[in-house]
């Protein structure tokens, strides 16, 4: 394993990383979808508004893009600590 | 050809892929029959896990749920994909990384205490047990409706074919049967989808037609949908009915409870290293969402369709009558014989309640002559946009493969927490690998043999019991796991107390509404009336996990910290290097 600080290093990077992709996740799904969605009824999406068009579809696309940016992200932060496998 | 010789030739010959297969995949080792070997590429365990996760449910029933359910059960979507980024950010990375080969020997081990590791095999089977009865029982009604044979008939078929590739392969048998069911449903699910998004709005991505212009109209599809279901009087299918707090409070439990099912977790622990981990999360979301985003396009088309079909006039005008349901042919001729069809199955009632002739479908309770299952808007789809009879059997090939993929995978979840976590942890820990493996085998005959069994009779409150399953990996395995990788503070004495204060408090909550033990009448309070606010049983999960993490940080808090080889087991965890080590044990 890597000296104790760089791995203290590599974790709070990664706590960091996780809680901004957390904020988007919960801002697409609960924000927009359940929450904010009366904010958003002003913008139409095919005959009807944002935050539905987010509550059936756009949420599912958000996740799938957070989940490749995790885990690109990761493989770049596991060489710079030098903890890849 | 006819469609019965149709159906049985394309569903003989997935099953004829299944066995090849099985024979293909034997497994040779523990690790083999736990874990595949490790070896699993990340996209087919991406696609291996899309198939164990998507049952009858999502291949069946999820769409027709939303066509009648509209924008209230957009929970289900996002809920039910949303558990994947939990997953890839917080739990499956790390638990690859511990090597092992279950999730309640995960739970063991962290929390150093055989108690926990056995309540965490009680809430698995539990979980796994009642959702496993909703995969046999599906299995058993596609074979009836699609090949003619008895409902019993079809769950032996059913459960033949799992018992050769789950207990001669194992994992390894189940991950490369799931692989190929993945691609047969998908194919199912998404060909009458093209072609009747391509008849009602011209565009071929179902997930774009839905949001497009109705031919018919000019008008967006949506639109014109939402006009005409508040005009025969049924619920709105854009706005909320639901209250936010109980809709917030059933999309968190159904994320966080998609995170902790274990038959879930245990595909990830089949990839070779930690990265492949995280990206593999991804790959599964990808399959899943090939699926999720065409569903709500299905849903509102076939909602569109159905009202379509019984006025053909248009609202307002003239409705379907008996005689020309029974001639097969509307008034412009078109065919409708798979109105007729679906009535023989029962699954499509009508009843002439006020003798005009004609069948009315409004919201009106009283007036309306009309009932549908959710169940047909998938299954009757490829006869309403007339599809040749190969979709048909299609349909039916992938309906066996969505309900056929996830039952193996909790029956893999089920045998492995016998015959590792009770056998080999708990009653003899030196036993054999060969014996251990001969013991996994056994487990997973039986465990087939008990599903089989509770197929055959189910229990009358099995369609309630979903909420159970969601809510028991929702208040108990999620949170055990996320602190027990995030936290290093979190002792054995908080975390049995966290997992029984969270699993209790659920439970006594769905009891409440559902009834004791799901006897009916024994309920104090209904979901339309709940005891608490506005939260239905079914959303309950969210708040036992909530108090899971409480009462297991006060008394972690208030009792010693765990030694330090068990801090150091959790810093190992949360980096990838070492995981080869682990792997070959």
């Amino acid at each position: 394993m890597a000296d104790k600080s760089s791995s203290n290093a590599y974790w709070a990077a990664n706590i960091r990383l996780i809680r901004i992709l957390l904020v988007v996740w919960a801002l697409v799904s609960f924000g927009f979808g359940i929450l904010l969605r009366p904010m958003l009824s002003g913008i139409a999406v095919g005959g009807t508004d944002l935050g539905f068009w987010f509550a059936q579809q756009g949420s599912i696309l958000v996740f799938l893009v957070l989940i490749f940016v995790y885990a690109a992200r990761m493989n770049k932060l596991d060489r710079e600590h030098g903890v890849e496998e | 050809m006819d469609q019965y010789t149709l159906n049985l030739l394309v569903v003989g010959a997935t099953f004829a892929l299944y066995i090849g297969i099985a024979i293909w995949a034997r497994a040779g080792s523990t690790s083999e029959f736990y874990a595949a070997g490790r070896g699993v590429h990340p996209v087919m365990n991406g696609m291996a896990t899309g198939a164990d996760w998507m049952s009858a449910a999502s291949f069946i029933s999820m769409a027709g749920l939303i066509a009648f359910g509209g924008y209230d059960t957009s929970a289900y979507l996002m809920g039910w994909t949303g558990g994947y980024v939990l997953l890839a950010l917080l739990l499956a990375p790390y638990l690859r990384k511990f090597g092992k080969f279950t999730v309640p020997e995960f739970i063991g081990d962290r929390f150093y205490s055989p108690t926990a590791r056995l309540v965490a095999v009680i809430c698995l089977i539990t979980a796994s047990l009642t959702y496993v009865i909703g995969q046999m029982t599906g299995v058993g009604v596609a074979f009836s409706r699609f090949l003619e044979v008895s409902n019993a008939t079809g769950l032996y078929i059913g459960a033949a074919i799992v018992f050769m590739y789950a207990v001669l392969g194992g994992m390894k048998g189940i991950t490369y049967t799931q692989v190929a069911q993945y691609v047969v449903l998908i194919i199912a699910y998404t060909i009458p989808a093209v072609f009747i998004s391509l008849q009602l709005t011209g565009n071929p991505i179902p997930g774009l037609g839905l949001f497009s212009n109705d031919a018919a109209t000019g008008q967006p599809l949506l639109s014109t949908l939402e006009g005409l279901v508040t005009e025969l009087g049924f619920k709105s299918y854009l706005t909320q009915s639901d209250t936010t707090l109980n809709m917030f409070l059933f999309t968190v439990s159904l994320m966080i409870g998609t995170a902790g099912l274990p038959h879930v977790i245990v595909r990830f622990f089949t990839v070779p290293k930690v990265a492949d981990a995280r990206s593999s999360a991804g790959w599964a979301l990808v399959f899943i969402a090939l699926l999720y985003l065409t569903a709500p396009a299905v849903a509102a088309m076939a909602r569109l369709n159905l009202i379509n079909t019984f006025y053909p006039n248009g609202v307002g005008e003239a409705t379907l009558s008996l005689a020309e349901i029974e001639a097969g042919a509307d008034a412009q001729g078109k065919d409708i014989t798979w109105v007729n069809n679906w009535a023989k199955t029962g699954l499509l009632k009508f009843e002439d309640k006020n003798g005009d002739g004609m069948i009315q479908y409004v919201g009106d309770k009283e007036a309306n002559e009309l009932t549908v299952n959710n169940d047909i808007m998938v299954l009757a789809n490829p006869e309403i946009a007339h599809l040749p009879g190969w979709v048909i059997a299609l349909v039916a090939a992938g309906g066996l493969a969505a309900a056929l993929s996830t039952a193996a995978g909790l029956l893999m979840a089920i045998s492995s927490a016998v015959s590792h976590d009770l056998i080999k942890g708990q009653i003899n820990p030196n036993i054999s690998e060969k014996s251990e493996l001969l013991a996994a085998r056994i487990s997973m005959g039986v465990a087939i043999a008990v599903a089989t069994y509770l197929g055959l009779n189910p229990p009358g409150f099995a369609a309630q019991t979903v909420a159970l399953a969601f809510g028991l990996a929702a208040a108990s395995i999620f949170p055990a796991l996320m602190m027990g990788i995030f936290s290093k503070r979190i002792n054995n004495a908080g975390a049995v107390a966290g997992m029984l204060a969270g699993l209790l408090v659920t439970v006594v909550y769905i009891f409440l509404h559902k009834g004791w033990f799901f006897i009916p009448e024994t309920n104090s309070f209904t979901d339309a009336n709940p005891l608490l606010l506005s939260i239905k049983s079914t959303s309950f999960g969210s708040v036992g996990a909530l108090i899971n993490f409480a009462v297991a940080y006060v008394v972690s808090g208030a009792t010693k910290e765990p030694p330090v080889e068990i801090q150091d087991l959790v810093e190992s965890i949360r980096v990838p290097k070492g995981a080869g080590a682990a792997t070959h044990h």
